[in-house]
């Protein structure tokens, strides 16, 4: 389906990461945010607040990340397309409520811009250390899609991404930006609507005697109602079955609980976005992810002038993890090296991947600046040796 | 004859008392009867006294009885006050 | 928190269904006596898990007939509670409903509302779940008058997680939190909700079952936040632990305590735990609501650029 072109700003614009998600938020259908402000993520909805009353839609700044995080899953069951945005602190808040979105499978987006925590740590500097809290924050088994963009333009286009990939899954998206790429300001390509695909909210045709809420045909994902359309549904946070109601027995909550599970797992090689550069007889591959993976990309190139086999994969997609694509390059490389503004997240999903047939260097940085190219460099060169 | 009669779903009783206490003509009564949790239901003890005013259904929390007025040219009347009269005595179909 | 094993699983005998709806009546069923609750419930699901002698059954009693009696269209209703014993009922009713997480009913009805404002909707939610872990939101809902009816059924306690003190548990009375008694003053919900904004606020008990069903009745008819309180039993926990009785006994306390005080101020209504309980309609004023002053607002600032959030007739996008 084309994008509403009363959404789509049409056109090339000079704005920055934060600004750029909120048009790619609006070009693909979003009509309802809740918001509440968290530096380095408040321009995204101050944007949306003065944007959205012109295209037809609403925005709520609630009274704290704990409401905004669960308003928006209200207006996602009235039928919009809903998100919300913050940074850390937030973050935390909004953990529940994610998965919240997870177990009632609500199609959503949660923006986190990250900045230096943990706690209020560095409210307007980088960082990139909610990465693992992303995919582990909320209590009980669940899966998450999180994508990384690295520029203005990524934050235009994959958000729009992360709102389709929502619908298609009905699933939270968390969207994982940080202060950098929220707060550069570059070029942003906005195409003509028409260019523009988005996916609808999959809901159901089906009579109200045979609609089953939670019923799936074997694709995993049910299809999905509204308040308003006359099925009498229900939704529960509690384990439930496919009429939608509380059922806590064992059998229910293994079927359940599974079914979340895998129809995001079994749908990895779909999901999954990467960036690959001369990957093919490299030593040494360099993952990143954000504005990391800009840095990084000084470094790989000091390191080919070098004489070094040096190839690049971007993580796009950072969950669910590209297990099977780390592992088969494992056994074809010597190392790999992760730059990443953390103390060590997604480098331990790379090492568990390898499973030891490629030795895993981290490039630490405890946040709030990017690395220094130069810090990258001599990893690899150590990495390749 | 009585202006109403009463219904009680005898599997969803739990005997709270509220029917039996709040009816104001005191129609009804917790049976020696048991449904199959083990709880009295109410039974029908003045079926003559029931005007259908229906406060046994509104107070009723578990949605097990309820009355409504008798329509006055129904020839079914005096049948269904017997038949409101007689709960199970073992309390399942 | 936590939700113990429920019953659900317990099915009755599902023979055929008699006219007032239920599978199995024991045989004493009149064909035509319908339950006009009975409309209203997911039955497959009844006998539910509340106590004998709880009066949340009651309360649904009281709102199904209100749903009648108001005419209100059934097809634009979504009702969304908490967590807790009364957060329970968004199970059982047959309408559009979501259980939703604990304290947490308010925000997630206020999505709803301004995603779709063509939706009544029906806030259902104990007084833990609404004003302790929920007070935050209780209040700014409150504030900004968003057009919700609230109906926060108060057993006094927090009943689901085995009887803890709530923000409503009145003064001296034995709770599993404070076993050697509440020492907190409690909460006067009444005036905590008028103060924060709601235009119409309404105290019942579950004795004044007619009472009850008139206020959620004129709470339909009426805009923006609206607040209705039921004293309600929760005689395994609140009755039994301060050797109060059973439900019935509570019914009673709450038939001989009640006074009804149309008006009343809101400051003289707080509970203690035997004194008096007053009853009735305190406010019922006008002021505009949240959609109504936005739209005010974006007509004001934009002009004609302004346009309305309207609910999607086809999936958001064309």
């Amino acid at each position: 389906m084309k994008a509403d072109p009363r959404g789509v700003l049409t056109g090339i614009h000079f704005m920055d990461g934060d600004h750029a998600c909120c048009e790619g938020a609006l070009a693909a259908g979003s009509r309802f945010a809740a918001g509440y402000p968290i530096t380095p993520s408040t321009e995204v909805v101050e944007r949306f607040a003065a944007r959205v009353p012109k295209v037809g839609g609403a925005f709520i700044q609630m009274e704290d990340e704990l409401a905004a995080s669960i308003a928006l899953q209200g207006g996602v069951w009235a039928g919009a397309k809903a998100f919300t945005v913050t940074s850390g602190p937030g973050f935390s808040l909004m953990m529940e409520h994610i998965g919240y979105a997870a177990m009632t499978e609500t199609p959503c987006v949660f923006v986190d811009v990250q900045r230096g925590g943990p706690s209020t740590g560095l409210p307007t500097l980088p960082a990139q250390a909610d990465m693992m809290q992303a995919k582990w924050g909320s209590h009980g088994d669940y899966e998450i899609i999180a994508l990384c963009p690295n520029s203005p333009q990524e934050c235009f286009d994959l958000t729009i991404k992360a709102f389709n990939l929502a619908e298609e899954f009905r699933v939270p998206v968390m969207f994982m930006m940080d202060e950098v790429v929220g707060h550069m300001t570059e070029k942003v390509v906005i195409p003509p609507a028409d260019q523009i695909e988005v996916v609808p909210r999959k809901l159901t045709k089906k009579s109200v005697e045979d609609y089953l809420p939670y019923g799936t045909n074997g694709d995993m994902v049910p299809e999905m109602s509204r308040a308003g359309d006359g099925y009498n549904f229900h939704v529960t946070g509690l384990t439930h079955d496919e009429r939608g109601y509380p059922n806590m027995t064992l059998p229910t909550q293994d079927k359940l609980v599974r079914r979340l599970q895998n129809k995001i797992l079994s749908a990895v090689d779909r999901i999954t976005m990467t960036e690959e550069e001369q990957i093919e007889g490299a030593d040494v591959v360099v993952i990143s992810y954000g504005i990391t993976s800009r840095v990084a990309q000084r470094a790989i190139e000091a390191a080919r002038e070098k004489g070094l086999k040096v190839g690049k994969l971007r993580l796009i997609t950072a969950w669910p993890f590209p297990e099977k694509k780390i592992k088969d390059l494992a056994s074809k490389v010597k190392a790999f090296v992760v730059p990443e503004l953390n103390l060590g997240q997604m480098v331990r999903e790379v090492e568990r991947a390898a499973g030891g047939k490629a030795k895993t260097f981290l490039v630490s940085h405890a946040g709030g600046g990017v690395h220094n190219p130069t810090d990258i460099l001599k990893v690899i060169v150590e990495a390749s040796r | 004859m009585a202006k109403g009669r009463v219904s009680i779903v005898v599997e969803r009783c739990k005997a709270c008392g509220f029917c039996v206490e709040f009816c104001p003509s005191h129609v009804l009564a917790l049976s020696s009867a048991f449904n199959s949790k083990g709880y009295h239901p109410p039974h029908v003890v003045h079926p003559e006294k029931c005007s259908g005013c229906d406060l046994c259904g509104m107070y009723c929390p578990d949605f097990a009885i309820c009355a409504s007025k008798v329509d006055a040219k129904a020839v079914t009347g005096g049948q269904a006050a017997k038949k409101a009269d007689a709960p199970k005595k073992e309390g399942t179909k | 928190m936590t939700d113990s094993l429920n019953n659900d699983l317990v099915n009755i005998d599902s023979s055929t269904a008699d006219a007032c709806g239920s599978d199995d009546c024991g045989g004493t069923c009149n064909d035509d006596v319908v339950n006009p609750v009975e409309q209203f419930l997911r039955s497959d699901r009844v006998p539910h898990i509340w106590c004998p002698g709880c009066g949340i059954g009651t309360t649904v009693n009281s709102f199904a007939r209100a749903l009648i009696e108001s005419k209100i269209d059934l097809g634009s209703l979504a009702l969304v509670s908490g967590i807790g014993c009364t957060g329970r009922v968004a199970g059982y009713v047959k309408l559009d409903s979501f259980h939703t997480t604990h304290g947490r009913a308010i925000p997630f009805a206020t999505g709803l509302k301004l995603a779709n404002p063509n939706l009544n909707v029906v806030v259902y939610s104990g007084d833990g779940d609404l004003s302790a872990i929920g007070g935050n939101h209780l209040i700014h809902a409150a504030r900004r008058n968003i057009d919700l009816k609230v109906i926060c059924v108060n057993n006094l306690i927090y009943a689901m997680t085995g009887g803890q003190t709530a923000p409503t548990t009145p003064d001296h009375s034995t709770t599993s939190t404070n076993p050697y008694g509440v020492f907190e003053p409690s909460f006067n919900l009444p005036h905590l909700v008028e103060a924060a904004g709601a235009v119409y606020v309404a105290r019942w008990t579950t004795f004044h079952v007619r009472q009850l069903s008139r206020s959620i009745s004129e709470a339909f008819k009426k805009k923006g936040f609206s607040f209705i309180e039921v004293i309600s039993p929760c005689p395994t926990l609140y009755q039994r632990r301060n050797k109060m009785g059973d439900g019935l006994e509570a019914m009673k306390f709450y038939k001989e305590k009640s006074k009804v005080r149309n008006g009343a101020p809101t400051s003289e209504v707080g509970m203690t735990m035997t004194g008096d309980i007053i009853v009735g309609k305190f406010v019922d004023r006008e002021r505009p609501d949240y959609q109504t002053m936005m739209r005010a607002q974006y007509h004001e600032s934009l002009g004609d650029s302004y346009v309305e959030p309207t609910p999607q007739e086809e999936p958001v996008c064309s």
